[in-house]
Order: structure tokens, then sequence, then C-alpha cells
């Protein structure tokens, strides 16, 4: 009520290129290509289905399961496909622990690869140039800033996904959490921890 | 609760990148504008239907943001879309 565009209506005006994604939908679906229903599915499964949910399930899993935590950080693929998550951007997955010597973080220096099938679409800063350049150069110093804090005697790995391997880190299980069920481990993953930007 | 700390997590971020890319304090949207989300379904549904590998389509992705490394996110991806169409589907371009 009462903003200043609320009086007036009109529809938004479209930038050309969301006129040119539009374009090609429509003559993909003219030529049968793809089918725009089929779309609408994969978006909402990108917005609804995938996410650091799955991602922490994995992780909860590895707190509890030694065992699992052996087969995770052997094959990170197949002890992901065991609990049900796989897909695009998942083929080759790697998991890299975080000790109290060591702190794994993630990158995609040149374009956005991100492990689609446990954390979702990637955040808007992991696709932004700062954040590919900086966490290459300095990364504890952009951690710093980030509101992650590491120590100096604690290394800190980068790790650069590619089209061959998506990195998911495991970040330590917080003390005191001892009692918790998986399910209440797998509440307090955060997708930040498993990215590396933040620890728990 | 675990969104309180994100969100301090987050406004913190914000204000010391102070980058229009970080996240908002409200939380991420997937994508900013439903063409954005058009444009990652197509990608996917064409790997998917003609049985290519991801690579194929992000190869194009690398290039496009090469290209120009500050360019919005979802445009050079839909600039590598049409690329990847224009290679694999010659007569389904609009620009060809």
């Amino acid at each position: 009520m009462g903003t200043e565009a609320g009086s007036h209506h009109h529809p938004r005006p479209t930038s050309p290129i969301e006129d040119r994604v539009a374009a090609l939908e429509a003559l993909l679906a003219e030529k049968g290509i793809v089918d725009p229903n089929t779309l609408d599915d994969i978006v909402a499964y990108y917005e609804n289905e995938l996410g650091p949910m799955n991602g922490a399930k994995v992780i909860a899993r590895a707190w509890v399961d030694p065992e699992y935590r052996d087969r995770l950080l052997d094959n990170g693929t197949a002890a992901i496909h065991e609990l049900g998550f796989g897909g695009p951007e998942g083929d080759n997955m790697v998991v890299v622990a975080n000790t109290p010597s060591i702190h794994n973080v993630v990158v995609c220096t040149l374009c956005s690869c991100y492990p689609w099938p446990v954390l979702g679409l990637p955040p808007r800063w992991y696709k932004a140039p700062p954040y590919r350049a900086r966490m290459v150069r300095e990364p504890r110093a952009l951690l710093r800033e980030m509101g992650c804090s590491i120590d100096d005697d604690v290394e800190i790995r980068v790790w650069d996904s590619s089209a061959e391997v998506r990195y998911l880190v495991l970040p330590m299980r917080p003390e005191g959490t001892e009692a918790s069920s998986e399910e209440e481990l797998a509440g307090i993953v955060t997708r930040d921890s498993m990215i590396g930007v933040a620890v728990l | 609760m675990n969104e309180t700390v994100n969100d301090v997590v987050n406004d913190v971020r914000s204000s010391a990148l102070a980058d229009p890319d970080l996240p908002r304090s409200n939380g991420e949207l997937t994508f900013d504008e439903p063409w954005q989300g058009r444009a990652l379904a197509m990608a996917i549904a064409l790997v998917e239907r003609f049985d290519m590998e991801w690579d194929d389509f992000r190869r194009h992705l690398v290039a496009a943001i090469e290209a120009d490394p500050h360019r919005p996110y979802w445009d050079s991806w839909a600039l590598a879309l049409e690329a990847f169409v224009a290679e694999h589907l010659p007569g389904a371009t609009p620009l060809a």
C-alpha cells in the first residue's frame, strides 16, 4: 500500500537475456526437443528437493557410524549414493575431513562446480568472482571476513572443484553432542560448514 | 536455532565484504528470476535427453565466465546454453 510502484502497475520490462532464454525454450519446445512440463519439474526439483539437508544426513551418518565414515572418505560418490543421493554434478564426489589440525574449504575457481545432490544449487557468493579468486589467494583472511576464524596453527586446505571432482567437507562433530541422535545431528549441520566457510 | 546462527553469519558476511553477490540476511533465493530456473532446467534436460556428460555443458559455462568474469552469473549461463545448443543442435538455435 502506498509504495511508489504500487499505484501504477505496469508489467515489468523483460531483459534481453530473459527474452533470449524464452525464445530458446519456445524453439526447443516447438521442435519437441524439450517439454516445458519437464522443465517445470526440474525447476521444482532443484528448488525443493535438493539442498543441504541431504548433505547434512550424510555428515550425521558419518559422525555416528565409523564404518560409514571410512567408506565416505574412501569413495564419496558410492557412500553418498548409499543414502539415495546422486545425479548431475554428483558423479565424482570426494569428501575431505576436518581435523583439529586441518581445515578444508571448497571453491570452484573456473565457474561454479558444486555438489548439487548433497548441497543443492550454490549460493550466490560461491559463484561470484571475489570468493573464487580470494579463497585461493588468501583463504585465512577471507574466512575471517566470512565470520570463520581459523587458528594460525591450523592448516587450511583449499580444494578447487572441477568437472572431474566435487568436494564436500566433513566438519568436525561439535563437542557436547555425544548424546544426540543421528537425526538431531543432521539438524545442526549447516550448508556453510560443508563448504568449509563455517565451523560448527 | 540454526537459522538464527546463519542469519548472524550472513549479516557479518554482508557487512564485511559489502558485495551485492553475497547472500541476503533473510536467506538465499535459488533463483532471482524465473528465467534463470528455465535456463538451468534446459541445460539439464538437454544433457539428459542426448545422453551427454555434464562437462559438455560446463565447458561452455567456463568459457562464458572466462570471456567476461564480471558478467552476472546467470547471463553467462544463458550464453553458455545458447552456445551449447548451437554446437549440438545446429538447426535449433535462434541465432543460426
